[in-house]
């Protein structure tokens, strides 16, 4: 895996020696220490207990470019819509390979105050306010998230000032055109809400013709005291795409965060997830849903820091496995000294459907307060009989029947959602997906 | 309507029941009472299909078919309605979604149009007010978080959507406070039909104070060993089953 290091180096070297990143010198010193840390912590093995499940060789034996000038084949205007969930002209912002599109995004109508860009123009705009959040929440030990900020220049940005309820979601569309070679994006996106805001952000990763491609993002969500974030994550990478991601969010006292990330697509997947409640009647939700098929590897690696007491989490993924495909999940919670009257609950059900799929579930709980509640659960297996049984014998034929339980276990987390719009394209391609059609019986 | 003969089956190799002989006609309730292990659920289960029990040697006609032959969807075509003792949850399917499923399924077997969601609605709602109750369980995934009481009214929901000639249920009173049982009882009471038939499958008379059969049969052991009227079932409560199952042979 040393290649693939020294590639991602010279890379970086000639990122940053190009200027295309912008110049500003905090930002240049970030990706210096960001490219160090990467170094030092080399691409993931198997042998490391948190890539036990997930190996990234083909990552690492692919030469990934980086696509540094804007594409001329980039997707037109009505060719996006089937990945739009906003009304017309609503907060949709556009990245083709990494790199905002003006002629394909469209903000309208923001609340005073509000911001909702690319992060390549905040920098310039409103560089002191980016530099109090950005790369400030993402644990230093990950090494693609160390990548990615030693690439920084560009991804989805969202201010909402104190008190400032943004009722439209935003969305994020992160759209990968691969070319002739492999190419990689590092987008990056941060998402600030100040005391008793509120916003949602929609954010959605897919690939537009076919080809090999990485995305390796990072997202960090700040919610200050009383505020509010929902976030919603529907990664729909292409067959030949590998997808890698982290994701941090950090609460403030009284307040709530709701993080959906939804996998559909990509060969290889992982994310990575860090919720810290960091003041004291926090809520978190976790909402994730992974359907896969084929040779389709998705790992989703979750930490919940409860790092205050009175904080409550919930966490419930659904995984749906057919063919030879491979879900992992690992659950997290630690509970810090004195976080007292913690309550957590986590869920992993995943629904086997072939006998070459596989699932893996890992809770982890670490507890160092003693007035908690902690509970954790999951399932691995087939299509319950009894269920089966149930439903035939109300005159469902057998094969409605298998449809019906394994929709079901998409449309549990769907319908956990809050935006009607995002419901109703997930579910058609859940429908797609899992039954074969998008007809709403 | 449905006619057992010398009925044996098995789960797995053992043998449950042993020799079952049951007529019922088309308006009747029947009883079937019995201890513990008597093989009752076994019964109930079978009659829909249920795919662990095997019939080793007898016979099941409704409605002059062979029932054994059907697959329990057809079963549910046919007219046959299973009350589950033990509702099965279904996550992600509302109640609704799942109901509706259901009834065009049948309807679809019968050369009948499938039912929107707006007129599945009303059909629904005439239901609901022709048994006393309001919809509050029909946007829930089909019996998750369900109280035991509204498992067993949702039992009986489905029964009046799906309007099957014969309707069994099993151990419907198990779990339910007295107020629960009334609810659902005086639902089933509303239910009965001069061209339905009920098994009502029970270990207490409790039940039968309510809904009152017109015959009452108890089975031990595999086999029916007596039948008789609704009195029967006053017997029962006020001296057990063990004076039945004395063997024959003394």
């Amino acid at each position: 895996m040393t290649g693939a290091v020294e590639r991602f180096l010279s890379d970086q070297r000639a990122f940053v020696g190009n200027g295309a990143g912008g110049s500003l010198a905090w930002v240049k010193e970030l990706r210096a220490q960001a490219i160090a840390r990467f170094t030092a912590l080399g691409l993931p093995t198997t042998a490391q207990e948190d890539w036990r499940f997930t190996s990234v060789q083909a990552i690492a034996e692919t030469a990934f470019a980086l696509p540094s000038t804007p594409r001329a084949d980039a997707p037109s205007a009505k060719e996006i819509r089937a990945y739009e969930v906003c009304e017309a002209g609503r907060h949709l912002v556009v990245f083709v390979n990494g790199r905002y599109s003006g002629a394909l995004s469209s903000v309208a109508g923001l609340p005073a105050g509000v911001k909702v860009g690319s992060l390549a123009e905040a920098l310039k705009t409103d560089g002191e306010l980016v530099r109090r959040y950005l790369g400030k929440y993402i644990p230093d030990d990950h090494a693609f998230a160390a990548l990615n900020m030693s690439f920084v220049f560009d991804g989805g940005f969202v201010y909402i000032p104190p008190g400032v309820t943004m009722e439209e979601p935003v969305q994020f569309l992160y759209l990968s055109v691969p070319g002739a070679v492999p190419t990689v994006s590092h987008p990056r996106s941060l998402v600030v809400v100040e005391r008793m805001g509120r916003a949602s952000v929609v954010e959605t990763y897919a690939g537009h013709g076919d080809g090999v491609y990485l995305t390796n993002a990072v997202s960090e969500i700040v919610v200050a005291d009383g505020a509010r974030a929902d976030i919603y994550r529907i990664q729909r990478e292409r067959e030949q795409a590998f997808h890698v991601a982290s994701t941090a969010t950090h609460q403030g006292r009284d307040s709530v965060v709701q993080l959906h990330p939804v996998v559909l697509g990509a060969a290889l997947a992982r994310h990575d997830i860090n919720v810290v409640l960091d003041g004291e009647n926090g809520l978190a939700l976790l909402n994730g849903l992974y359907i896969l098929g084929g040779n389709q590897h998705a790992d989703h690696h979750t930490t919940i820091d409860h790092a205050k007491p009175h904080c409550e989490s919930h966490e419930y993924f659904n995984g749906v496995l057919d063919g030879g495909s491979h879900g992992v999940f690992n659950g997290r919670i630690i509970v810090r000294p004195g976080a007292q009257r913690t309550d957590s609950k986590q869920t992993n059900n995943n629904l086997v459907l072939s006998e070459d799929a596989r699932a893996d579930s890992q809770p982890q709980l670490e507890i160092y307060a003693d007035d908690v509640k902690c509970t954790h659960g999951a399932t691995l297996g087939p299509i319950d009989e009894g269920a089966m049984f149930y439903m035939r014998s109300r005159g469902i034929p057998l094969a409605e029947a298998r449809s019906l339980l394994t929709y079901g276990f998409g449309a549990e987390i769907v319908d956990r959602m809050e935006i009607a719009p995002l419901q109703a394209q997930l579910d058609r391609m859940i429908r797609r997906r899992l039954l074969g059609t998008e007809r709403t019986a | 309507m449905l006619e057992i003969r010398n009925l044996h089956a098995s789960v797995a190799g053992t043998e449950i029941l042993k020799g079952i002989d049951l007529s019922v006609r088309a308006g009747e309730v029947h009883a079937i009472m019995g201890p513990n292990g008597s093989g009752k659920s076994t019964l109930a289960q079978l009659l829909a299909g249920h795919p662990a029990y095997t019939v080793t040697s007898g016979s099941i006609h409704f409605d002059g078919g062979d029932l054994t032959e059907l697959q329990p969807e057809e079963r549910a075509r046919a007219g046959v309605f299973l009350a589950f003792q033990y509702p099965v949850e279904i996550r992600g399917v509302t109640n609704a979604y799942f109901l509706r499923s259901a009834l065009n399924a049948i309807r679809k077997s019968r050369g009948q149009e499938e039912l929107d969601p707006v007129d599945f609605l009303e059909v629904l709602d005439q239901k609901l007010k022709a048994i006393g109750w309001d919809d509050s369980l029909m946007n829930r995934p089909v019996n998750e978080g369900f109280s035991g009481g509204e498992k067993k009214r949702n039992e009986i929901l489905q029964l009046a959507v799906l309007e099957p000639r014969l309707a069994i249920l099993d151990e419907t009173d198990s779990g339910l406070d007295i107020d629960a049982l009334k609810t659902v009882a005086e639902a089933v009471n509303r239910l009965r039909a001069k061209d339905r038939a009920f098994v009502v499958v029970t270990h207490y008379q409790r039940l039968l104070n309510y809904i009152v059969p017109d015959y009452v049969h108890v089975l031990a052991e595999g086999r029916i060993v007596k039948s008789g009227g609704k009195e029967l079932a006053h017997e029962l409560e006020a001296r057990g089953y063990d004076w039945l199952r004395e063997p024959a042979a003394v």
